[in-house]
């Protein structure tokens, strides 16, 4: 697909409008408002066996976008965002044990991790890529390690979340999982609204060329920040919901490597640098970890081995290969170029998504 | 006199650290490659050893003869096939494979070892003994033994790369890889003996590992991993020395911490990390900042 | 400088041979049907203003660049799907703009380097010594150290170790000094004895007139003129270089030559 066909060479700049996509927007946001109501009512439909896989999806779902929005976006390849995981569960485990609802502390959690990336940014900002990915796994065993010094909060063997004894256990199932898919839409929409943005823009450029994004003009600096703010945010939202679903909170599992083996898989599998990636990531996710549960670790590495080919061969995931075919966009967030002479007509072969000097999508 | 032998201790134990380091400095300074899946390699050479010395009842140092060479040839393949795909396509590809090549290896460990932790058994003569100074220094003969092993290998390599034709030809290719296309240098094979050198040393620390401490399958990125990477960035990137340099100064924080509370060892060494990639991200023997 | 009469179309097998080749730069068209023949002992130049091309199709040439579509043939065979290093090997050897010497590598080592997959022939590193007096002695220095001079004759040493068949300069003269360049030139002759051919790029134009047996001048892509020095004019030239009197096409060398 080129960006400069003969058309746009040829006619005068002054004939070309750029119009945001109106139509999808009105259509994807009715069938989401669908999604969600739907999504709603599931307590009041299914058990608890299935509100409690949903919740485990909402939790994959919220960090794997989290992960596409770094990886994908910001090119910031991290193996440590298990560190806000566990962070967002301890935030809720210290307020619980001061009185405060885990309910209440959960955005509390949100933003204490994203105040907390800025110091860990501070540290990691000037290496590059594979220095970057292990000095991130580096601060999220440090940080453990630091956090198991505190005897109060459980030191190396955790302890049980406060504050939930004598709770109506459906009604407490049901509140976990409201919670859950409150943080999914809110994560989901404030993405969606921040790539919208002008400094969506300039992540999107980032994605396509750095270099190119650089030489225009671009932040790419601030760009990062944010983002890996928001993305410390988001992961600990998702922490926080994690300790209100397991009642507990202990280091090990909480600051577990393995949230970015399967964050990291779902987003791959289901495409990096899309919006929609992490959705269809998650599900497969979940559909093999439910399949392969009673294989132990098989799951973990089905979904490995499904990522390294995915990664190696059809490098925008099954979102890409469906998005190629369909010319598909869930969420738009590009731009339309239009010929204004005639208004209905597009001017380039397919959609142009951006205008920042950059190859094709 | 303790803390002199906190010293010593760590001192010895850094040459175990450079030789899990000096593989990944090599990988990414010749290919800008970081394997992510350095550590568990360490590891599978370790249960390896484990199966053959089971298997054949061969004398310890035998089993080296067969796992060093194995894995250096796994080293070549992987890096010819898996490896080089994913540097084709983008520097993001690679990480994403060497991590979730950590990911299957360390779960197919689990699957098939379970997660107990095993050691390689030598001749308790030498495990246990050691060289004792006053009643408060204690040098075990097998960390000794495994230090001089190191600084033998870096030797090794040292000599190798300033003096083999190969060895030329890796920081020729580190240096300028067209270049050395135009001189008729295949970069792809030349990657290969880079990679195989990386996985045959971090093969050698893994064994070590197993005789010194117990392995685990998470072994790989608890420990080894990390710290090979601590000490890269520790001695700076680029030098050979350097490792050790990095791993000498690890191991001596890690046992300084160690004495101030015996669950301070490893949050020790990585502050110490910490402090050196805000104070001096170049490492302590790089004249080059790091760009 | 001139080159052995004859040897041209119609007689004996080009050396080197470029047909129709076709190259981009990501959507900009570098090299618009380019094609050429060079037979054994020319000093072949192809010359043109910054952006012409020039670098893009020696890089092609060497296996660095791919081309859309057209061949290229070396001693009759299609190299056109060959990997640089084979090209190397089989004799179509570069010294690259910007001699990019491996810097951490001493003098010698570049040399080595250089001679590790050479094919026989008279080319050695003592002989590349004899070349350029200064290099024995300060052989072990790292490359990086040296002046831009010096590190073009190590480049062009480490290029001729390797006994190539063809030697493919690319631009040769840039951020060099006239009496620098003047003296690197100055060893062509001795380079040529030993039966190689040279294919050359060079943004100065006189310089390449001085050396060549026969031009070719690129022009946004395009060929403009093609022909020996003898035969051709100032104007003509320069007409081919700037693009002037809408010369924007193949013009063919006029008949004899004037005065």
């Amino acid at each position: 697909m080129s960006l400069v066909t003969d058309t746009t060479a040829t006619r005068p700049v002054a004939d070309f409008r750029v119009t945001r996509s109106q139509r999808n927007v009105v259509w994807t946001g009715a069938v989401a408002l669908v999604v969600v109501i739907v999504l709603y009512r599931f307590p009041f439909i299914f058990y608890a066996g299935v509100t409690t896989i949903m919740v485990q999806a909402f939790i994959v779902l919220t960090l794997a976008s989290m992960w596409n929005l770094l990886a994908g976006y910001a090119g910031l390849v991290s193996v440590g965002q298990q560190a806000f995981v566990g962070l967002g569960a301890y935030f809720v485990l210290i307020l619980a044990l001061h009185g405060i609802s885990p309910f209440a502390a959960l955005p509390v959690a949100t933003i204490g991790c994203g105040v907390a990336a800025l110091p860990l940014w501070w540290l990691v900002s000037r290496l590059r890529s594979g220095y970057f990915a292990i000095a991130t796994w580096v601060l999220a065993a440090t940080v453990m390690l630091i956090i198991e010094r505190f005897s109060s909060i459980g030191g190396g063997t955790g302890m049980p979340l406060p504050g939930f004894t004598g709770a109506n256990p459906a009604q407490l199932t049901a509140d976990t999982y409201w919670a859950a898919l409150a943080v999914t839409v809110a994560a989901l929409v404030a993405i969606y609204l921040l790539l919208r943005s002008r400094l969506g823009l300039v992540l999107t450029a980032i994605r396509d060329d750095e270099v190119a994004a650089r030489s225009s003009g671009a932040r790419v600096g601030l760009a990062r920040l944010l983002v890996f703010l928001v993305a410390g945010a988001g992961c600990g939202a998702a922490g926080a919901v994690l300790a209100i679903s397991q009642l507990q909170v202990q280091p090990s599992a909480v600051f577990s490597v393995q949230w970015t083996a399967e964050m990291a898989f779902a987003t791959i599998i289901g495409g990096l640098g899309t919006i929609e990636g992490p959705i269809i990531g998650t599900a497969v996710y979940m559909v093999l970890q439910q399949t392969l549960a009673s294989y132990n670790a098989w799951y973990l590495i089905v979904l490995g081995l499904f990522a390294i080919v995915v990664a190696l061969f059809a490098r925008r995931g099954l979102w890409g290969l469906v998005d190629e075919r369909l010319n598909l966009r869930l969420f738009p967030v590009g731009y339309w170029l239009r010929y204004s002479a005639d208004p209905q007509q597009r001017s380039g072969p397919g959609w142009l998504s951006r205008l920042l000097p950059s190859r094709n999508r | 006199m303790v803390w002199v032998n906190a010293m010593i201790q760590g001192l010895l134990v850094g040459g175990l650290y450079a030789l899990f380091a000096c593989g990944l400095s090599l990988m990414f300074g010749v290919m800008k490659v970081v394997n992510l899946a350095h550590g568990d390699l360490a590891v599978v050479a370790g249960y390896i050893a484990i199966g053959i010395i089971f298997v054949t009842h061969v004398p310890v140092l035998w089993s080296f003869l067969i796992v060093v060479p194995v894995m250096a040839a796994l080293g070549y393949a992987l890096q010819r096939t898996l490896i080089q795909t994913a540097l084709d396509r983008s520097v993001l590809t690679t990480l994403i494979v060497t991590f979730g090549l950590s990911v299957v290896v360390e779960n197919g460990l689990l699957q098939f070892f379970s997660a107990n932790t095993r050691g390689i058994g030598v001749g308790l003569s030498l495990v246990t003994a050691s060289l004792n100074i006053g009643s408060q220094i204690q040098i075990a003969y097998l960390l000794v033994v495994i230090f001089a092993a190191a600084v033998v290998v870096l030797l090794g390599l040292q000599y190798f790369l300033s003096r083999s034709k190969y060895g030329r030809l890796i920081r020729a290719v580190a240096d300028d890889r067209e270049a050395a296309q135009l001189a008729g240098a295949d970069y792809r094979h030349v990657f290969g003996i880079a990679a195989a050198l990386a996985f045959g040393t971090v093969a050698l620390g893994g064994v070590a590992y197993g005789m010194y401490s117990q392995l685990a399958p998470t072994t790989g990125t608890d420990t080894i991993l990390l710290y090979a990477f601590a000490a890269v960035v520790i001695g700076g990137l680029g030098s050979l020395w350097g490792t050790l340099l990095g791993g000498v100064v690890l191991g001596v924080a890690q046992q300084i911490g160690a004495q101030i509370n015996l669950s301070y060892e490893g949050l020790a060494g990585y502050l110490v990390f910490l402090a050196v990639l805000v104070i001096r991200p170049e490492g302590l023997t790089s004249r080059r900042a790091q760009s | 400088m001139t080159a052995p009469d004859g040897d041209r179309p119609g007689e004996g097998t080009p050396l080197l041979e470029v047909r129709d080749l076709v190259v981009h730069h990501g959507q900009l068209k570098a090299l618009d049907v380019i094609s050429f023949r060079v037979f054994p002992g020319e000093v072949y130049a192809i010359i043109g203003a910054n952006g012409a091309g020039k670098s893009t199709l020696l890089r092609t040439i060497a296996g660095l660049h791919h081309p859309t579509s057209g061949s290229m043939l070396f001693e009759g065979n299609d190299i056109t799907r060959l990997r640089p290093e084979r090209r190397a090997t089989a004799g179509i050897v570069m010294v690259p703009e910007g001699r990019r010497l491996f810097a951490s590598l001493s003098v010698e080592e570049n040399l080595q380097v250089g001679a590790t997959y050479a094919r026989p022939g008279p080319w050695t590193l003592d002989r590349v010594y004899e070349l350029f007096d200064w290099m024995k002695g300060r052989r072990n220095q790292p490359a990086a150290q040296l002046s831009g001079g010096e590190q073009q004759t190590v480049a062009l040493g480490r290029a001729l170790v390797a006994n190539p068949r063809v030697l493919l300069l690319d631009e040769l003269s840039l951020g060099l000094a006239p009496v620098v360049v003047q003296r690197i030139y100055g060893m062509l002759p001795q380079v040529l004895e030993t039966g190689l051919t040279v294919l050359l790029v060079e943004q100065d134009v006189s310089q390449a007139m001085r050396v060549a047996s026969h031009i070719h001048c690129l022009l946004e892509g395009r060929t403009t003129l093609e022909g020996r020095p003898a035969d051709v004019t100032a104007e003509q030239v320069e007409a081919a270089y700037f693009g002037l009197n809408g010369a924007a096409s193949t013009t063919q060398p006029s008949e004899g030559s004037e005065a």
